[in-house]
């Protein structure tokens, strides 16, 4: 059986990125609960080094898209395509060992556990170790276990964070615990990492110091993002595409220039100011 | 003296209600779940070793590694088999499982065994600590006891603490779907769990044997049952408050059959536990627990 490899369309994938295969594709990826489709015909694709967005009102399915891609939820039509291999039929940790990582709405630290801790779990597929070796301290174990332990100062140092290392994850500030959890998934060693709302809750200055991270990790780490997020000025200045989501289904895709111009995005945005929250 | 003699079977006595309370504690802090049949691993994990010893006149630190073998494959395929299929079920239904596998367990031993109790050989060739002229006996059994239950605690700790395989198992205990997300494979975490847990029954089995040296399809039942008390009372879930909790079981009891009644002291025991958690409901060492809003 012949494959057909998609060509990404310009516009939306930047331009460095357009000959070489993107690192996240869907195709007509659905979903239904109990018969209700909750979302239905997400085509995306997204290049290796691009920072994207996805935005619509609560209750698109935004946060349901990401629990598809990290096979939380089985999708129930349509396929993911990661680095250019199916997902379907792998566990949550596969897809992660495959590349794919994550943060939440709401925070979900290891609370009870030390910043370092955290990090070092993100660090789990890194570290080559069973569980004989862990009882008997081998050698090798040691020398592994000191290189998770740099690995993850380097990682916290990137978004310094390094000073914290030994404190309880539970007890940093907010804004911290949130970077935290960039820095925890970042550990994983991602090719994409998708964040969502990884800007609720914050205040101006740290939003922009958001922004400047998110960059960031692009530049340094050469990963993509894609990023659920409700703040626009965040969105339209960080994001290179965007998809626009409303009632579980993509209603436009493009630049920030052209959503910003597109009526179904104005009328889904503007023609329902009464939603909730 | 008296009350010293009691002290140190006290605290022998805990030491094995430690052990067990551990393999409890583990399973519930990362499967969320009560193992009903721990305490029949304990009891498998006994007549290994007495087959060992007694049958084929292995020595017996063989029967002990030959039982913890035996065990850790038994829990692992309890779990495979009774409780990986009931991941996504209600809480009411993994436990009525686990009273059914403790059923099964107690049963099977009864038929392959017998109902006849068998008298179990000490492990424990240390001879007796006869100290203040001959008033206070240690026996070999309890320092062998209390100086294990002391390793496995802090072998267990630093494993925790430090080790991969504990961060996963801490990581999954703390919030399950945000391990696998990142990475962690939860069926081999819980293998891992009940491997440890039942490892560590078939030590309490061979030790609680060798100070008590009656050995039964149904030996088991009542020190699980205990041992889980431990558990909740030194707080659920917590390392530390199994000891905690297995040692002050312990010398409570020893001391109630001493000082108030041998019929009683169960009851006294059990009472002592429903006043602590009525003070502290999440049990000495517990955290509490703050529900999400």
């Amino acid at each position: 059986m012949t494959k057909m490899v998609p060509v990404p369309s310009r516009g939306i994938i930047p331009e460095r990125d357009v000959d070489k295969r993107p690192i996240l594709e869907t195709h007509h990826l659905g979903i239904d609960f109990g018969g209700l489709t909750a979302v239905d015909d997400i085509s995306l694709t997204i290049g290796r080094t691009e920072i994207s967005g996805l935005i619509g009102p609560n209750g698109a399915g935004k946060t349901t898209v990401f629990n598809m891609l990290t096979n939380v939820y089985q999708p129930t039509r349509g396929t993911i395509l990661l680095d250019g291999k199916p997902t379907a039929g792998k566990t949550t940790a596969q897809v992660n060992r495959m590349g794919i990582a994550r943060t939440f709405q709401n925070i979900r630290l290891f609370s009870n556990m030390s910043v370092l801790d955290n990090v070092k779990v993100g660090l789990h597929n890194e570290i080559k170790e069973n569980l004989f070796a862990s009882v008997t301290h081998a050698f090798g174990y040691v020398k592994a276990e000191r290189k998770a332990r740099e690995r993850a100062l380097e990682l916290l140092d990137f978004f310094s964070m390094a000073d914290m290392a030994d404190a309880e994850a539970g007890s940093l500030p907010y804004g911290a615990q949130r970077r935290l959890e960039i820095v925890r998934a970042l550990a994983t060693n991602p090719g994409i990492i998708l964040l969502d709302e990884p800007a609720a809750g914050m205040n101006p200055s740290e939003t922009a110091e958001l922004m400047e991270n998110i960059r960031r990790i692009r530049d340094t780490f050469g990963i993509a993002v894609l990023l659920i997020e409700h703040d626009m000025s965040l969105v339209m200045n960080l994001c290179e595409g965007i998809c626009v989501l409303d009632h579980g289904k993509v209603i436009a895709k493009g630049s920030p220039d052209e959503i910003k111009q597109n009526p179904a995005v104005i009328e889904a945005y503007l023609g329902k100011k009464k939603e909730a929250e | 003296m008296a009350f010293l003699t009691n002290l140190i079977n006290g605290l022998s006595l805990g030491s094995v209600y430690a052990i067990i309370a551990l393999g409890y504690t583990m399973v519930y802090g990362i499967a969320k779940m009560l193992n009903f049949a721990h305490g029949d691993v304990i009891m498998v994990g006994a007549y290994i070793a007495y087959i060992t010893m007694s049958s084929l006149g292995l020595p017996s630190f063989v029967a002990i590694i030959f039982a913890m073998i035996v065990c850790t494959v038994l829990g692992i395929v309890i779990e495979r088999l009774a409780y990986k299929p009931l991941r996504q079920a209600t809480s009411l239904a993994v436990l009525i499982t686990a009273i059914g596998v403790s059923y099964f367990l107690q049963n099977a031993a009864l038929l392959i065994f017998g109902s006849a109790p068998v008298s179990f050989r000490s492990v424990v060739k240390i001879p007796a600590l006869k100290l203040f002229g001959g008033e206070l006996i240690v026996t070999g059994e309890s320092m062998v006891t209390v100086i294990a239950c002391i390793i496995i605690m802090i072998a267990l700790t630093i494993f925790t603490k430090k080790s991969k395989m504990g961060k996963a198992m801490r990581a999954v205990s703390e919030d399950k779907g945000a391990a696998e997300l990142m990475g962690i494979n939860v069926n081999v975490t819980i293998s891992a769990t009940f491997a440890i847990g039942s490892a560590l029954a078939a030590i309490a089995g061979v030790l609680l044997c060798s100070a008590y040296p009656v050995l039964m399809p149904t030996t088991g039942s009542m020190p699980g049952i205990k041992a889980f008390t431990a558990a909740v009372f030194g707080g659920i879930g917590s390392i530390p408050g199994a000891m905690v909790g297995g040692l002050l079981l312990g010398v409570i009891e020893t001391f109630s059959k001493f000082y108030i009644s041998t019929e009683l002291s169960d009851a006294i025991v059990f009472a002592v536990l429903i006043i602590v958690l009525l003070v502290k409901p999440t049990g000495i060492l517990g955290k509490k627990i703050s529900e999400k809003v």
